[in-house]
């Protein structure tokens, strides 16, 4: 029904942190333009996901391949497939004290120019861009210029997330539990902000635990994991469903 | 990667071999003294020098004092045993083949000082190349001499100053550090010989920071300099020593001794990047610095502050310490020690609070990679007559990788119940979340690394002089190459 290439492409994936497999056989296809959202209890392999896609330490990929943009996602370092295009929405971002998000984000941006065969961007263009994307998501005054994740609080963590997704533009968004600890304005402001970021070459890999997010950011596909495999997808309405009836309950339908 | 080796190689021959011999060259018209350290030594330096009795009797009473002593041990330093009697304490300098241009310099001196972003003329002046009309080193010195001048500010090697202003320099010298003060001050009482002398008279702010003067003058510093700095009341000045581009010295010890003295309302800010040879990936070779510096607030209301980077040399003993004599007077110490490989490092401060409400606050932050050795020592000392005094002091360590060391020693006494103290300190990995992060959002490991030390080593550096700060973040980078995956 999709005349494009996917953009991403997970055929039988397993993985496993030390002798533990977490990750048995995931398939997964989205296109340019789409929002997936991944529902699932806790410990079913939705975060483990989102780190093996983005190379971090610690997961090995036992069997299966991941296609990404038509390069073979696997054997790539994190910074490169950072610089494909994939960009991560962290659960919990890390603090980098005496870092200034200015530094940062003047320093990504040209490590992705840089290997796009660009030059570094103009320092005038670039404050140009960081204040219009703060104004976009409506960033606090208070951590516009700090050092990155710096005394944020949960939520502004969470939105400092998105301004970065908004500053570098990746082709593939995964926002791994982006809602948790969000009240309802955040939450509201985040999924705007996602929501005005959504392009026709782009795409989202929504992960969440709840139903709620997903009011706000309209997914065009659900897909339920469970124990390491997705076990059933669908559409929004799948997310409805499973609101409606609990994860054991389709678990159980499925099995 | 062959080359590398084969460059280290020399390096360390040069620096190991003591290559002292060529000052015995019969056709080099030169004063190179006999091996070994006595009395007669002493007059011949003082002799050749030309120097009043006055200082030769401060360097017999010096050696004198130091034939008495031994080298500390405290130190948390693996130190190998030094022949005193093996060096020469006098030599003029070994006359060097200049190179005429550039593309006669090493490329890998002339690759670090592009990393680090020294300008081209500069890098001729550093590298001893030859300078024409071109570079007019000549011209830009007169010029900021003049400028001085015209403030009554005299900036000058102290053996000029010996000359010159000898009522000041008697007055001054081993005010601060005594000739007896520990072994290796009193090592460098006894033979010092290159060296500056400041004065700033009083209500003179330098128009310029003293860096930049001697930046572009920047030539191989001596093995037992001796540096003198005087602010009379309500004057400032801000003064640079070092370099961050490679020192290279035939010397492998170094004992220096700074003194400063900040009369009422002045301020001396003094900052240090040590980029001393530290030895090679093995840990052979290397300078080993062995430092005395320390500042007095004399008058009330004024303020010394210490900032050092440190990177180089194989071993650092070193602790610029600030007595608070004056009342309502402040003084601060900011650090950043990076060792690698097989370096060791024991540095840090001491505050002796004297005068009322006094003032200190110390940030050092250690970072240790390889199987080096990084230890804080500081010491803050609030006498009884410090009512009010009040210190601050912070001391983190950076760990990269397993096989290095963070040692953190502070020493604190308090003498009166109406001083505040507080002490921090934390010792941190890079951690791998961090790490993550950055390189998530497409920066390589290296970047990503370079951007983590240089965030935590920020408190220091931005209280640099600003055109060295970037140099000395660079240096950050370079000083750890390697160290990572």
């Amino acid at each position: 029904m999709n005349k494009q290439k996917p953009l991403l492409e997970i055929k039988d994936l397993h993985a496993a942190i030390g002798d533990k497999e977490i990750l048995k056989g995931v398939n997964l296809r989205i296109y340019p333009g789409e929002v997936h959202a991944v529902m699932g209890p806790n410990g079913t392999g939705k975060s483990t996901l989102a780190y093996v896609l983005t190379g971090r330490e610690g997961y090995e990929v036992t069997r299966g391949e991941v296609w990404f943009n038509g390069k073979n996602l696997l054997e790539m370092s994190p910074d490169e497939r950072a610089l494909e295009g994939l960009f991560l929405s962290f659960q919990y971002p890390v603090e980098i004290p005496g870092v200034s998000m200015t530094n940062f984000m003047k320093a990504a941006i040209d490590a992705k120019r840089k290997y796009h065969g660009l030059e570094p961007i103009k320092p005038g263009e670039f404050l140009r861009m960081y204040r219009e994307k703060q104004d976009m998501l409506g960033l606090p005054e208070r951590i516009r210029n700090r050092a990155v994740n710096e005394g944020f609080s949960g939520g502004e963590k969470k939105r400092n997330e998105i301004f970065q997704l908004a500053m570098l533009e990746p082709l593939l968004a995964i926002l791994d539990e982006t809602d948790s600890g969000l009240d309802i304005d955040a939450l509201r402001a985040v999924a705007e902000g996602v929501n005005r970021l959504r392009r026709p070459d782009n795409a989202f890999l929504v992960i969440t635990h709840y139903q709620r997010l997903l009011n706000h950011i309209v997914p065009d596909y659900v897909h339920i994991m469970h124990d390491g495999r997705i076990v059933r997808s669908g559409d929004k309405n799948l997310a409805l469903e499973l609101e409606e009836k609990g994860y054991e309950e389709l678990a159980r339908q499925n099995a | 990667m062959k080359d590398k080796q084969a460059y280290q190689d020399e390096i360390l021959n040069e620096v190991t071999e003591r290559d002292y011999q060529f000052g015995f060259e019969s056709n080099i018209e030169t004063e190179t003294f006999p091996k070994g350290l006595n009395e007669d030594i002493i007059r011949r330096i003082s002799a050749v020098r030309d120097e009043p009795d006055w200082v030769l009797e401060f360097r017999l009473k010096a050696f004198r004092a130091w034939q008495k002593m031994t080298p500390p041990t405290w130190p948390h330093l693996k130190l190998p045993d030094i022949n005193f009697q093996d060096l020469i304490y006098y030599a003029r300098p070994k006359p060097r083949k200049k190179p005429n241009s550039l593309d006669e310099v090493d490329p890998e001196i002339l690759d670090i000082y592009n990393r680090l972003g020294i300008p081209l003329e500069e890098q001729k002046a550093l590298a001893g190349v030859a300078v024409d009309a071109v570079l007019d080193s000549v011209s830009v010195k007169t010029t900021f001499q003049e400028e001085l001048r015209k403030q009554g500010i005299i900036f000058c090697p102290i053996s000029d100053a010996i000359r010159d202003y000898p009522d000041l320099v008697r007055k001054y010298l081993g005010s601060v550090v005594p000739y007896s003060d520990n072994f290796y001050a009193a090592l460098n009482s006894a033979v010092f010989t290159d060296g500056s002398f400041v004065f700033v008279p009083k209500g003179v702010h330098s128009p310029m920071e003293l860096s930049s003067y001697f930046r572009i003058n920047a030539r191989g510093t001596g093995q037992f300099e001796r540096t003198l700095v005087i602010v009379e009341e309500g004057g400032y000045v801000s003064y640079l020593e070092g370099c961050t581009a490679p020192q290279r010295d035939e010397n492998q010890l170094h004992a220096a001794v700074v003194e400063l003295i900040a009369h009422k309302d002045a301020e001396i800010k003094y900052s240090t990047v040590q980029n001393w040879y530290p030895g090679d990936k093995e840990g052979k070779g290397g300078i080993f610095n062995f430092v005395t510096k320390r500042g007095i607030c004399l008058g009330d209301r004024s303020k010394i502050s210490w900032t050092q980077v440190e990177t180089g040399s194989a071993i650092t003993w070193k602790y610029p310490s600030t007595i608070l004599k004056g009342d309502d007077s402040v003084a601060e110490f900011y650090s950043v020690a990076v060792t690698n490989n097989y370096q060791q490092a024991d540095t840090g401060t001491k505050m002796i609070h004297i005068g009322r409400n006094t003032r200190s606050t110390i940030i050092s932050k250690g970072i240790s990679a390889g199987h080096s050795q990084n230890t804080y020592r500081g010491q803050v000392h609030v006498k009884k007559s410090a009512v009010g005094a009040r210190n601050y002091s912070v001391c983190d360590s950076l760990l990269m990788g397993d096989k290095c060391g963070a040692h953190t020693f502070p020493y604190i006494d308090i003498e009166n119940r109406h001083a505040t103290v507080e002490h921090e300190a934390t010792t941190s990995k890079i951690s791998d979340d961090q790490l993550f992060y950055l390189q998530q959002r497409g920066l390589d490991e290296e970047s990503a690394v370079n951007m983590i030390v240089n965030g935590y080593a920020k408190e220091v550096l931005r209280q640099l002089p600003m055109e060295f700060a970037v140099e000395a973040q660079k240096l950050l980078e370079i000083s750890l190459e390697g160290s990572v995956g």
